[in-house]
């Protein structure tokens, strides 16, 4: 008995660096081995796919990248997924940001996604990059009056007049849908209460999932979908794969489901171990 | 009596916030275009606020440099960080011409921001799941009721973003649909989590129309400065 109580005092004073050494080794295994972990769709990812795919061909989609490096495996894997969806169902899709570490993330999504898969597609014509703009909320408040007063450039420093898709565009009322992939303030929250639900846009796109309780409150009525996390963007990636395999060699999020499954997996038994000592070792204090 | 110095921004504040109300809810000229107006106002009030940040960054590890406080060597890495991007970004290093873009392929802006500020982001990111782990194991206890509930729900939300979630609970039958680990976590975030999300969003709205309100009518004053409520 003696044993047993001295062994979870001594797992109740483990050095944290074996904790770290745990979390190192179970995140970097799967990843080492490639292993793919099927996901299942949820409800709310369904409704994104399944309302892109009702979109009919010329349809105006506004993607914003609202994040930063740090939070590029949960959010490029649904910003990438989503930009080839639209261009594969033909809509013309307008690349924007809020924050300014976005502007290079809608490149990556460029680079990565839409030149090598869409090779037909021009820019300007079925797709854009608007890049950053400062203001945040108050920036959304003005495009939403008028959305050229603020971008009359491209993010390369064009004229927007000279581009065909932007003749249409004058305010965001003349967009079909607004898609934003978030990490933070301002981001989804605000693209719904200051656009979304004021114009009666259809707004939807995806959040990390430490941001995603927050959007729950706004789903179905106000916002029509959401992708939560590394989750939900290997949700979206499912589908998109299941309709248009080709999409299957740029998948990012289904790789990563793996580590973050044992890693979940892992800190459970961590704080159950933790639990255990803790109650043993409180006994034998009693 | 206020001194002027109080009683021009109240008054600024005061005009601007009745008429910014007046511009939502009276759809008659001049208040329609007002917001776009103001709108256009915090743009340009905003991107003074990089000035600013720049200015008080600088400010405040300069002088930790100058009298060598504790760690002043990492305030200057933040200083020379800050004026070395600051440089290759207006002047466009690598760049062919003054008309590319500062992010534009070949530019030394991007290549630091590619080879350098990613993958700090994204280390520094990383460490979260380190210490999340430590921490978890120290401090996540089921010492009361409440708890156990919260460690409970943790559980299921752990495992139900996982595809393990559906593996281990899709044996169950049809009746038992609702026990699956992702609607049982599903549940969680839409149910009991929106409930407490909705409450806590009511009443920040409150606060802020309240808040707002006091601004507006001079009542609140914190923000002049000084010790004026």
């Amino acid at each position: 008995m003696s044993n047993q109580t001295s062994f979870w005092e001594k797992i109740s004073r483990i050095d944290r660096r074996w904790i770290f050494l745990t979390i190192a080794i179970t995140v970097s295994v799967p990843m080492i081995l490639g292993v793919d972990f099927a996901a299942v769709p949820s409800p709310m990812v369904e409704d994104i796919f399944h309302r892109i795919e009702q979109l009919p061909a010329g349809s105006r989609v506004l993607l914003s990248y609202d994040y930063g490096p740090s939070t590029v495996p949960e959010n490029q894997p649904m910003a990438d997924a989503l930009a080839y969806h639209l261009l594969k169902r033909g809509c013309k899709v307008y690349m924007m940001a809020v924050w300014a570490t976005g502007e290079r993330q809608a490149t990556v999504t460029m680079e990565r996604v839409v030149i090598p898969s869409f090779p037909k597609a021009v820019y300007g014509d079925d797709y854009i990059d608007l890049g950053y703009k400062a203001g945040n909320t108050g920036l959304m408040n003005l495009l939403f009056t008028n959305f050229k007063r603020m971008y009359t450039t491209d993010r390369t420093g064009k004229d927007i007049e000279s581009f065909p898709m932007m003749q249409q565009i004058e305010s965001l009322r003349s967009f079909n849908m607004i898609f934003s992939i978030s990490s933070g303030q301002p981001g989804l929250k605000e693209w719904v209460q200051f656009v979304g639900d004021r114009g009666k846009i259809p707004t939807s796109g995806g959040v990390t999932a430490v941001q995603a309780t927050e959007l729950y409150p706004y789903y179905p009525r106000q916002m029509f979908g959401l992708m939560a996390g590394l989750q939900g963007a290997a949700e979206f990636e499912s589908m998109v794969i299941e309709k248009y395999p080709e999409y299957a060699p740029m998948r990012t999020a289904l790789r990563k489901m793996a580590p973050q499954t044992v890693a979940h997996i892992a800190i459970i038994v961590l704080v159950v171990l933790g639990n255990i000592a803790y109650f043993t070792t409180r006994k034998r204090g009693k | 009596m206020p001194s002027m110095k109080k009683m021009v921004p109240l008054f600024i504040t005061f005009i601007s916030g009745a008429m910014l109300i007046l511009a939502l809810f009276v759809p008659a000229p001049p208040f329609p275009g007002l917001e776009e107006e103001f709108s256009i106002w915090f743009d340009l009030i905003a991107v003074f606020s990089f000035l600013l940040g720049g200015g008080n960054l600088l400010r405040v590890h300069l002088k930790k440099v100058a009298r060598q406080e504790r760690d002043w060597m990492f305030s200057l890495v933040t200083v020379l960080g800050f004026m070395l991007m600051l440089f290759l970004g207006l002047f466009k290093i690598g760049a062919n011409d003054w008309s590319a873009n500062y992010l534009a392929s070949g530019t030394a802006f991007k290549w630091m921001y590619d080879a350098v500020f990613v993958p700090l982001q994204a280390t520094i990111f990383s460490l979260l799941a380190f210490f999340v782990a430590s921490a978890a194991f120290r401090a996540f206890r089921a010492k009361t009721r409440e708890a156990t509930i919260l460690l409970i729900a943790a559980f299921i939300i752990l495992i139900g973003r996982t595809p393990i979630g559906v593996m281990m609970t899709s044996w169950l039958p049809k009746s038992l649909e609702f026990f699956h680990i992702p609607n049982l976590s599903g549940w969680i975030l839409s149910v009991p989590n929106m409930a407490g999300q909705r409450a806590v969003m009511i009443g920040i709205a409150l606060g802020i129309i309240s808040t707002s309100l006091k601004m507006i009518l001079g009542i609140e004053r914190s923000w002049l400065g000084g010790n004026d409520k």
